[in-house]
């Protein structure tokens, strides 16, 4: 197809592509412009998460013995496997667009489930660890209930507010994490439902690439919630 | 000067088309669902005009109650503390958040942003209509919570007053956080615009200053507008589950959340002065018939703008309690700001000089955004400024400052910015005469109501406040006096719009003789623009003779 003698009028004017925009004047500055887009999107959510990081050092700066202690609740064993499935499902995510490089529909359609599949091992995993604290009435600082091991107590006996706030933020962003989590299972699904329907091939894949940075974001966010949250020392 | 006359353009160079962007579809729906970037903005423009009258009554009736400190009317009481106190954060959220945010950067700037890059549309149509209606559900949430549910917190929401109040505060927050996606995806829209659809030929320093000044803007959309959002959310999780990060009984902080809001609100004075002096860049090469002078130091300095405006968050809380270091520190980061504010203003002067003026009603609002937004800008140096912003803070000096500002600035280019664009929006012209005299009462109106407010603050009259002392009641009834003052230009302003779109299309293509690529097409324009991709090949503002063709 040609695009050089564009006809500015004729929103089909580009060698029929169903995909190709009519304000775009190639294919290719379509895809480049779309992934600038996603870009700029994925740096609002960092944006997003980072005021929640930066709350984190501050409480932690003021109640490190507190977060140190609370932390010790946090079932470690559990964080580390949450981890390692969704570096997994990082992994069949990538082999999931470059199926759609290679025109492999099935592939394509196979590596999304198992992206699926993996998120909702992690949401399943979330689960059992958020009930957990529920039991033992882990929670912010209102609700929480003070533990056998906690030492750091006013003078009237009453335990810091500190290990209320650890959790706070443990279920703030865990939480919001998780809810990236979920929006992620819906996009994955609606990109393999359209991948089944053969709407994708190596000309046109870009739902797909900018579904699997927005996976690749999600997945990069727990790297750095894990140790943040578990691994305190 | 015959040349000159010509190349104003005052006659049309080709016949109006038939077709163009109005009327090209018909009926509600086809606007509903439009993704053309023109009728959103023009949908966008309703929207805040809308806001903004409503924003601007409220105003009247705060300055009306102030009239006396008893607040009596006639005999009766004009309104009760709790009753002004919803009434002024009334004025301030929909000011804020509903007309000044998206005025210039949703409405004109979606207009004319593609236009000026000779861009078909802006990357993401769909989006841009889907911030739209995120707008659209944020203000019927706002203007619905505050009526309905008392909102007395100031647009700031300062903790803890704001998590122990009772009234809809949480309904408040989540409109205001989707105010906020509105504002992320008309962000997103415009850098990606900007970096892939720009006409052939249009390199980064051949862009009209607007687009530079709207480019800006949109970086600290999407860069600070999230951190308002986690900070909204937090709030409201604070009033529903009272986690305890703001809350001192619960060992909380209540600073921390006017770090995080002014975090973002602090960017966001700039994601409302930016696009104010973008439009002050192109009216004043137009009306002074001459080169931009500076051009590549007005574009950095938008850039720097942009980016110093994250680092002086500090300065809202010289008296909050954050330690004395960080105070001085970002007092000096402060005073950085005058740099490049102080490179655009000179640079403007400097393009005016010896240049050809005219003083169409565009320019006149050039002129009065000149001299306003020099008070505000060095007025806030006295507010940066340690010793004195002790004795400042929470005055009316603060109250006169931000108002000089974003009314004298934004405010005044978004109008003159809208005189400018009419032509080409609407196909009309407006009644010359009639627009100078709106911007001359909103003028001297504004000077009355806000200079008076410079005084009143130095002598200690505190912000917010209800009641005040007898002696100063003269100045307050002045500012009154001065609300009316502009209150009737800006009614003489709208009349007079309005009044232009009765008539036939009338507006030659080129009415003021602008240089910028949206100038070449119809006015109004066709559907997708322009009859055939422009290609750039002069810079812009380069109002030397056209080239004898042999």
């Amino acid at each position: 197809m040609s695009t050089s003698t564009l006809d500015f009028h004729d929103p089909h004017a580009h060698g029929g592509d169903a995909h190709h925009q009519h304000h775009f004047a190639t294919m290719e500055q379509q895809f480049d412009t779309s992934k600038i887009g996603m870009w700029l999107f994925l740096v609002t959510e960092v944006l997003l998460f980072g005021g929640l990081f930066v709350g984190f050092g501050m409480m932690q700066a003021r109640y490190p013995q507190e977060f140190l202690e609370a932390h010790e609740h946090l079932q470690r064993p559990l964080g580390a496997l949450n981890t390692v499935v969704l570096l997994i499902s990082s992994f069949t995510m990538v082999m999931g667009v470059l199926s759609a490089q290679r025109n492999d529909k099935k592939k394509l359609v196979m590596y999304l489930i198992l992206t699926i599949l993996c998120a909702c091992v992690f949401l399943c995993v979330k689960y059992f660890e958020y009930s957990h604290k529920f039991e033992e009435h882990l929670l912010p600082p209102r609700w929480y209930q003070a533990q056998p091991g906690d030492t750091v107590r006013d003078a009237a006996g009453n335990v810091s507010h500190g290990y209320g706030t650890f959790f706070a933020f443990y279920f703030m962003m865990t939480g919001l994490h998780g809810f990236h989590i979920l929006v992620g299972i819906f996009l994955l699904a609606w990109i393999a439902i359209r991948a089944n329907r053969g709407e994708f091939s190596s000309k046109y894949y870009t739902p797909v690439d900018l579904v699997g940075l927005y996976w690749h974001l999600v997945d990069l966010i727990w790297i750095y919630l894990f140790p943040l949250f578990y691994l305190i020392k | 000067m015959a040349n000159t006359l010509t190349s104003r353009g005052k006659i049309a160079d080709h016949p109006r088309p038939e077709v163009n962007y109005l009327n090209a579809s018909k009926g509600i729906w086809s606007w509903m669902t439009t993704v053309d970037h023109k009728r959103i903005g023009v949908m966008y423009l309703v929207g805040v005009l809308t806001a903004f009258l409503m924003g601007g009554i409220f105003a009247l009736f705060v300055r009306l109650s102030l009239l006396n400190p008893k607040h009596m009317l006639f005999g009766k009481v004009l309104m009760s503390a709790e009753t002004y106190n919803r009434v002024f954060t009334l004025h301030g959220v929909i000011m804020v958040f509903l007309f000044i945010i998206p005025s210039i950067p949703a409405a004109l700037g979606n207009f004319v942003l593609p236009l000026m890059l000779g861009a078909k549309d802006v990357a993401f149509p769909r989006l841009n209509l889907a911030s739209f209606y995120l707008w659209v559900i944020g203000a019927v949430m706002a203007v619905c919570g505050m009526i309905f549910g008392a909102i007395d917190t100031g647009w700031t929401f300062y903790t803890p007053y704001s998590t122990t109040t009772s009234g809809t505060v949480t309904l408040m927050v989540m409109a205001v956080f989707i105010l906020g996606f509105s504002s992320i995806f008309t962000g997103i829209n415009f850098v990606a615009t900007v970096h892939k659809l720009r006409a052939p030929g249009m390199g980064w320093f051949d862009m009209p200053l607007f687009v530079w000044g709207i480019y800006s803007t949109a970086i600290i959309q999407v860069l600070a507008t999230p951190v308002l959002g986690i900070t909204l959310c937090l709030l409201a999780l604070e009033r529903v589950f009272s986690i305890g990060i703001f809350d001192p009984k619960l060992g909380g902080d209540p600073v921390l959340f006017q770090h995080f809001f002014w975090f973002y609100s602090h960017p966001a004075v700039y994601i409302m002065i930016l696009p104010g002096m973008a439009i002050i860049s192109e009216l004043i090469p137009t009306f002074s018939r001459k080169t931009m002078f500076g051009y590549r130091a007005v574009a950095y300095s938008s850039v720097s703008l942009a980016l110093l405006s994250f680092i002086v968050w500090g300065h809202h809380m010289f008296v909050a309690g954050q330690s004395q270091l960080a105070t001085v520190i970002f007092s000096a980061l402060t005073f950085l700001v005058a740099i490049p504010s102080g490179v655009k203003m000179f640079n403007w002067l400097g393009t005016m000089y010896k240049g050809n003026i005219s003083l169409e009603t565009p320019m006149l609002y050039a002129i009065s955004f000149l001299l306003l937004f020099g008070i505000g800008g060095l007025t806030g140096i006295f507010l940066g400024t340690l010793s004195t912003d002790v004795h400042l803070t929470d005055t009316y000096f603060v109250v006169a400052h931000f108002h000089y500002v974003m009314m004298g600035g934004t405010v005044i280019a978004f109008i003159g910015g809208l005189h400018y664009w009419w032509p080409k929006m609407t196909g009309r012209m407006y009644n010359e005469k009639f627009g100078a005299l709106g911007c001359v009462l909103v003028f001297i109106g504004f000077n009355m109501t806000f200079l008076t407010q410079f005084f009143l603050g130095s002598k200690g009259m505190p912000r917010r406040y209800y009641n005040y002392l007898d002696q100063y009641q003269p100045l307050h009834a002045f500012s009154t006096y001065g609300s009316w003052v502009i209150g009737l230009g800006m009614m003489i302003t709208a009349v007079n719009l309005l009044a232009s779109l009765r008539k036939p299309y009338d507006a030659p293509d080129n009415p003021w003789g602008g240089t910028t690529l949206e100038w070449k097409t119809s006015s109004p324009p066709i559907e997708h623009n322009f009859e055939e991709q422009p290609v750039l090949e002069r810079a812009p503002y380069d109002y030397r003779p056209e080239p004898v063709a042999h």
